[in-house]
């Protein structure tokens, strides 16, 4: 914990930076209050989509945590040395989106006091059970292998050897997390647009994609900003893998609407319907998805052309184009859509209210925070060498 | 051979973990069919029949919804997206999805009055990560207001839209509170209960007692001999969405 220090020193745009966070954990916090106080109803959320931007943003972030794998199996099992600087950024980004998985989770709550009664009745036949060990296990994970890399570094001397098993065991992990978070989802008899034996691989290829493409411009941004710099090569090597999951991604949509459209079966077409076109005049989310399509094919054609892909510049563009596409897609448009029409063959729309941005914005900040504070201290470590 | 200590400690530990997965792997298959999966002799498992003709008769009727909502404190929210429901009327194409043709609507009536389903295999229970909701042996799908943390996870769960979450407190929209009932808080999912503090005073559920045709019989699905059992084998009777495989306990005659 000697480290903590080198996160009171920085210049004024970083305590800007900082404030700037603080102020928005503040007013999500204030909108928390006023959601504990008069209860989920200060949400858009309804008696049918009863879950919404919370447990939507919940499982975009899985994604992001899982994404550490996307840096620590190429250089651990590869030897891919040119990732070899990144490696904790990537574990340390994984620390911060788990705290925020978290986080989402909590505030999703009807009764948040009685969150520890899940530990309390420990419930092995509930998916959601088996979520929070694994999501647990990979924040522990993650923050032992990300001190304990960070303080041999500071110290000039070689990691311990017991630390290897322990990054060795965390890429099985960072799948488990995603895996297991969508049979949270498909596993439930009365939602057709989740039941589908394809939405792991499905979450696994957004989360490789929307991951490494956040650390694209994470890398690009610490360049800008401090002394660090990942190394052209290693930002070379994150877009050929956000390339690759991209493409995956995308085909494994393909085959959902394909398999929905063409089938002709209406449980598992409406929701799609009600996603791109809409369902008797309620269509939200429609330009939300074809947005988030345009996005991704945008993205895809920057990603695909080596051309295009070489320049950082475009690569970042593409970085964020993939970010926000899946942002959309799976942070907003496929939970929602679960839950349309609702059992009772229902339209309701929902849309995010004001508090309910305020609380998800100050979930960002606290994932941020945690964020700028880690990449800090690494920086301030790598530069005292 | 010889066993050294080092040895018979790690066969040991090998053996506790084992049966450790072992006792697991059955705790996650077994998830509420205990008692289904046996012998049915001597237990009983409450069900519904509702005779939907009688319902057509007397078209608008909605006596049943009422006496429950009344006997159970459920609020009257006037904001659909906060709705409390336990036993309501829903339009047949809405009940019965993809089992309507053109003709349905003169079979089963324009409403039909739904609850939950209290199925031997409830999804319900299977994801619920507190056991706040529960199946009794004799069928019954019960709640606990006090465990329940509000994760809305059974809500998702529940193939029949048969679950309520209170978005705001309940309270201020109960006309005379029911005294013999509790009230619930905020923050907590609920839905019907099949009258099971009625039940253990050897009473029938209130909608049954509410209903002046007599159109919903309760009874022993185990017993042969009960009247919801010479009811269902004399008339065909249909239970929603029976391929989800839930099993629903709520049987309706066409």
């Amino acid at each position: 914990m000697i480290m903590l220090d080198k996160a009171f020193t920085g210049s004024g745009r970083y305590w800007g930076w900082i404030a700037f966070l603080l102020v928005l954990i503040a007013v999500g916090f204030a909108c928390y209050l006023r959601q504990l106080e008069y209860g989920l109803g200060i949400t858009g959320l309804s008696r049918d989509v009863s879950w919404g931007i919370y447990i939507a943003q919940f499982t975009f972030f899985v994604g992001v945590a899982a994404s550490a794998v996307m840096v620590v199996l190429p250089y651990y099992l590869h030897n891919v040395q040119q990732f070899a600087r990144i490696t904790i950024l990537g574990e340390l980004l994984a620390v911060a989106a788990v705290t925020m998985c978290m986080l989402f989770i909590f505030v999703d709550m009807g009764q948040p006091a009685r969150v520890l009664n899940v530990l309390l009745y420990p419930t092995p036949h509930s998916m959601m059970f088996w979520d929070m060990v694994s999501l647990s296990g990979y924040l522990v994970l993650n923050l032992v292998i990300a001190y304990v890399m960070l303080a041999a570094e500071q110290k000039g001397v070689p990691a311990p050897h017991w630390i290897k098993p322990v990054i060795i065991l965390s890429i099985p992990w960072a799948v488990s997390i995603h895996t297991v978070t969508a049979f949270l989802y498909n596993g439930l008899p009365g939602r057709p647009l989740w039941f589908t034996a394809i939405l792991a691989p499905r979450f696994l290829a957004s989360a490789f994609a929307s991951g490494p493409a956040l650390l694209i411009l994470l890398c690009l941004a610490l360049r800008r900003l401090t002394t660090f710099d990942a190394g052209h090569e290693a930002i070379r090597r994150l877009g050929v893998i956000v390339a690759y999951a991209m493409t995956v991604n995308v085909f494994f949509l393909f085959l959902e609407l394909f398999t929905a459209l063409y089938s002709g079966m209406p449980d598992h077409a409406e929701p799609f319907a009600y996603l791109f076109f809409g369902i008797d005049g309620k269509n939200g989310l429609v330009p939300v998805m074809w947005l988030s399509v345009v996005l991704a094919l945008a993205a895809l054609l920057a990603l695909l052309v080596p051309r295009f892909r070489r320049n950082e510049r475009v690569l970042a563009l593409a970085s964020l184009a993939v970010f926000v596409s899946l942002w959309l897609e799976k942070g907003m448009g496929l939970i929602v859509a679960g839950f349309v029409p609702s059992p009772l063959r229902t339209v309701t729309s929902y849309a995010p209210t004001a508090p309910e941005w305020g609380i998800v914005g100050g979930v960002w900040a606290v994932g941020a925070l945690m964020l700028t504070l880690f990449y800090k201290i690494t920086v301030s470590v790598r530069e005292a060498d | 051979m010889k066993l050294t200590r080092k040895d018979f400690l790690r066969v040991l530990a090998g053996s506790a973990v084992a049966v450790g997965a072992g006792t697991l792997v059955h705790a996650v298959g077994s998830a509420n069919d205990k008692e289904s999966a046996g012998s049915t002799v001597g237990k009983k498992r409450w069900g519904m029949a509702v005779d939907l003709r009688k319902c057509r008769e007397e078209k608008g009727c909605d006596l049943c919804s009422r006496a429950c909502h009344r006997t159970h404190n459920v609020p009257q929210i006037p904001d659909r997206a906060h709705e409390v429901k336990w036993l309501w009327n829903e339009r047949h194409d809405k009940v019965f999805p993809f089992q309507q043709n053109d003709y349905t609507r003169q079979a089963l009536g324009e409403t039909v009055p739904i609850l939950c389903n209290h199925c031997t295999n409830p999804a319900c229970v299977r994801v619920c990560p507190t056991q706040a909701t529960w199946k009794r042996t004799d069928g019954v799908v019960m709640m606990d207001y006090h465990r329940c943390i509000g994760c809305r996870y059974c809500m998702a769960a529940c193939p029949y839209g048969s679950r309520s979450f209170n978005y705001v407190d309940p309270r201020p929209y109960l006309g005379t509170p029911n005294p013999d009932f509790p009230t619930r808080t905020t923050g907590v999912v609920e839905k019907c209960n099949f009258c099971e503090e009625r039940l253990a005073d050897g009473k029938q559920p209130a909608c049954v007692e509410a209903c002046p045709r007599n159109a919903m019989v309760f009874g022993d699905l185990n017993d042969g001999n009960s009247p919801i059992r010479q009811l269902l084998s004399g008339r065909y009777a249909v239970q929603r969405q029976p391929e989800l495989g839930c099993g629903p306990s709520i049987f309706y005659l066409v």
